[in-house]
């Protein structure tokens, strides 16, 4: 198995969070995994991106060449269009709707809706709504949509989560186990 | 031992901390930030007595240990690419001295991601007449670390070690070796060689020259470099550091048809190369960074078979290298996908809401209204994006914002201000403060002090808490030594402040005092 993804979002909205437990569940099942992160001035609430490589074969480079990509999990809806260049062509998108304004020239979101209605394969949905009910973040109900699509069972997910968070006390674990949960669940 | 997944940084750490390492003395920098934090962080290392600090700057730092080398110890320094051009100057007489046991790490950053330079740390190490070592991935850096204390200790030198962004913050799983003991406190087998008097200079640079040969050796031998056999003698590939896997990206399994010269090790080793050279029609060389290699093998003449690269752009000259800038030089075809839409609009870093430095830049943007002549002259941190509001007007190294204003105002501009943060002012901001008072500049010295070096990810600043004092110390009237809340409420009262200072002729010292809005959140849940 093989799995390309492309994270991205906003600095500060939790993209690497989502890449360490799906990178720590595959680790677990003794598969090959590569993270790539950028930290620094590019954080600062402006776009961000992390490459996540999975696979049972050796992994060689960090990152993920252009047109490879299996996945591309935002956070934001326009910041899923910015990585297309390095979508496969059966690939699928998963993204959060709720856009994050902080620029003044941020495009009519009806404009971003429709672009994104052109990709064959495509998940959109506002997670941020699903997360804020269970007091959560939407960066987890995400990961639990993706699930579907990383050939990973749900309950390595949840175990990574467990492991990731456990040092956060229980009541941590729970919300984000239940958060991924509604993602899965979302329609 | 299971594998631990680990950033190429973590992976640095971890290896210092296996290895035996006794003292990690550093200044924080995008990449190489997360090194030095993961050794204070780590349980193993407290528990086997490993110091870890962030020093003032790198060159307090790289000091710090060769004095740890000069007791016996294994140190190792991190830093930025730029902070290796602040510490040049132990960096080139460390390699004179001959120090065993230290490992000097320097993240590059290609493509610029968080820097404002691309320059290759290589030519540092080759100035310096060292080993210098380039993993190609995270279990290399880990296993390297070992290998470059062994290099150090049995030739008697300093080692660099060279990573770039990608390496330093990508994650991979990590094979850990067992843990090697520290060297007990010894005295320097040689106690003149750390006496850079000119009668014992001498004799030291002629035994590094003497020891090169001796580099080399380790290079062809050490097993890190490696010569690829491959069918298709067309060509001939040179890869350095991470620039390997690129090319094993293009071949399915990762299998080249080409031979390869994979290079982790320098000096470079010329066995396999003059043998790739004999080999081959023509030399295609892979760098993530400056065309190091290129320009070795290539020499200025540029005779003999066709050397193909950054040099005649191949690749392009600048930018880090990937994958498909190595098909396109392979001239194989690339896959791409959909285009981006034009709908999407950029979204550059900007000033986290609340932070104190908004408020600031919003004083000084109001006053500097009144002064179109005025300039302000930025720093390094975050408050570089002030650029973005209009606030400033410069940005060069670290400290320049002061010593850049004082230049400036003693050539007639006023009014003259420097905004440069409390961490980048420890770091290379008081020297300047000094030249400043000594010459009775006209100037304005804002000192943005958000109790942080906030850019790096939170690390204290070394100047914390004593900001006042040092000002008043190295001579600023403290009449003109002023203090004050950046908040909305308080604009007025700064817009006086910031007035009555250009108004005066001489150093003034403004000091805006509230905490990073990322770093008091922390504080606050730390608190809970």
């Amino acid at each position: 198995m093989k799995k390309d993804i492309i994270l991205c979002g906003v600095g500060g909205d939790g993209i690497v969070s989502v890449a360490k437990i799906i990178s720590d569940a595959a680790l677990n099942l003794g598969l090959n995994v590569k993270q790539s992160e950028i930290h620094g001035m590019s954080q600062r609430g402006g776009s961000v991106f992390s490459h996540l490589r999975v696979s049972s074969e050796p992994i060689f480079a960090d990152v993920i060449p252009e047109g490879k990509a299996d996945i591309i999990l935002s956070s934001e809806p326009m910041e899923a269009l910015r990585y297309l260049t390095f979508l496969a062509p059966d690939g699928a998108v998963i993204t959060n709707s709720d856009p994050f304004v902080n620029i003044s020239n941020y495009p009519e979101i009806d404009k971003v809706y429709a672009e994104l209605k052109k990709l064959p394969k495509l998940v959109c949905f506002n997670a941020n709504a699903i997360a804020k009910e269970l007091n959560a973040r939407g960066n987890m109900v995400l990961l639990g949509a993706a699930a579907p699509y990383l050939e990973i069972e749900f309950e390595e997910l949840e175990k990574a989560i467990k492991a990731i968070f456990g040092r956060k006390g229980d009541e941590v674990v729970e919300t984000n186990i239940k958060a991924i949960r509604a993602g899965r669940d979302a329609k | 031992m299971s594998k631990l997944l680990l950033l190429g940084d973590e992976a640095i750490a971890q290896a210092f901390i296996d290895a035996g390492g006794s003292a990690i003395n550093s200044y924080p920098g995008t990449p190489s930030t997360q090194i030095t934090e993961y050794v204070m962080k780590s349980k193993q290392a407290r528990e086997q007595g490993v110091v870890a600090n962030w020093c003032a700057n790198e060159k307090t730092a790289l000091e710090a240990s060769i004095g740890v080398a000069y007791a016996g110890k294994r140190a190792m320094t991190c830093m930025k690419h730029v902070g290796l051009n602040v510490c040049g100057d132990p960096f080139m007489n460390a390699s004179i001295i001959g120090t065993k046991g230290v490992l000097i790490v320097v993240a590059d950053d290609p493509s610029m991601f968080s820097s404002q330079d691309e320059q290759d740390s290589r030519y540092y190490g080759h100035w310096a007449m060292i080993p210098m070592l380039e993993p190609s991935n995270q279990q290399e850096a880990y296993d390297m670390v070992f290998s470059g204390y062994d290099l150090s200790e049995q030739l008697g030198t300093p080692v660099l070690m060279r990573i770039p962004t990608r390496l330093a913050h990508s994650r991979a799983g990590v094979e850990r070796k067992p843990v090697r003991p520290q060297n007990p406190i010894s005295s320097p087998s040689d106690p003149k060689s750390y006496v850079l008097l000119p009668v014992n200079a001498k004799r030291l640079y002629r035994d590094l020259i003497d020891k090169q040969p001796q580099f080399t050796k380790c290079s062809e031998e050490s097993g890190y470099n490696q010569f690829i056999e491959g069918p298709d003698h067309s060509r001939g590939i040179i890869t350095t550091g991470i620039a390997f896997n690129y090319l094993q990206e293009n071949f399915p399994g990762g299998k080249c048809p080409y031979p390869v010269v994979k290079i982790t090790q320098y000096p470079l080793p010329f066995n396999m190369l003059n043998k790739l050279y004999d080999e081959v029609d023509e030399l295609l060389v892979l760098e993530d960074g400056q065309p190091f290699v290129e320009e070795h093998i290539k020499g200025f003449l540029g005779k003999g078979k066709p050397v193909h690269g950054r040099l005649d752009e191949t690749i392009r000259r600048d930018g880090e290298l990937n994958a498909e800038k190595v098909a396109i030089a392979l001239g194989k075809p690339m896959p791409k996908g959909p285009a981006v839409p034009e709908v999407v609009t950029n979204r550059p870093p900007a000033l986290c809401v609340g932070c104190p430095h908004i408020d600031s830049y919003e004083a000084v943007i109001d006053v500097m209204k009144k002064y179109p002549d005025g300039r302000v002259f930025g720093d390094i941190g975050c408050y570089t994006l002030g650029f973005n509001m209009g606030a400033i007007n410069t940005t060069v190294c670290m400290g320049a914002s002061v010593t850049m204003a004082k230049g400036a105002a003693e050539m007639g501009i006023f009014p003259s201000i420097g905004v440069i943060g409390d961490g980048t002012f420890g770091h290379s901001g008081m020297t300047g403060l000094l030249d400043c008072v000594n010459e009775k500049a006209n100037v304005v010295i804002i000192i943005l002090d958000n109790d942080i070096t906030a850019m790096t990810g939170g690390q204290p600043s070394s100047a914390n808490m004593k900001l006042f004092n040092i000002c008043k110390g190295l001579g600023v009237d403290p009449d003109h030594i002023r203090t004050i809340v950046p908040l909305k409420k308080n604009h007025d009262e700064f817009m006086k402040i910031l007035e009555e200072e250009i108004a005066y002729n001489g150093v003034s010292v403004i000091i805006p005092q509230r905490v990073c809005i990322v770093e008091n959140k922390k504080r606050i849940a730390a608190k809970k």
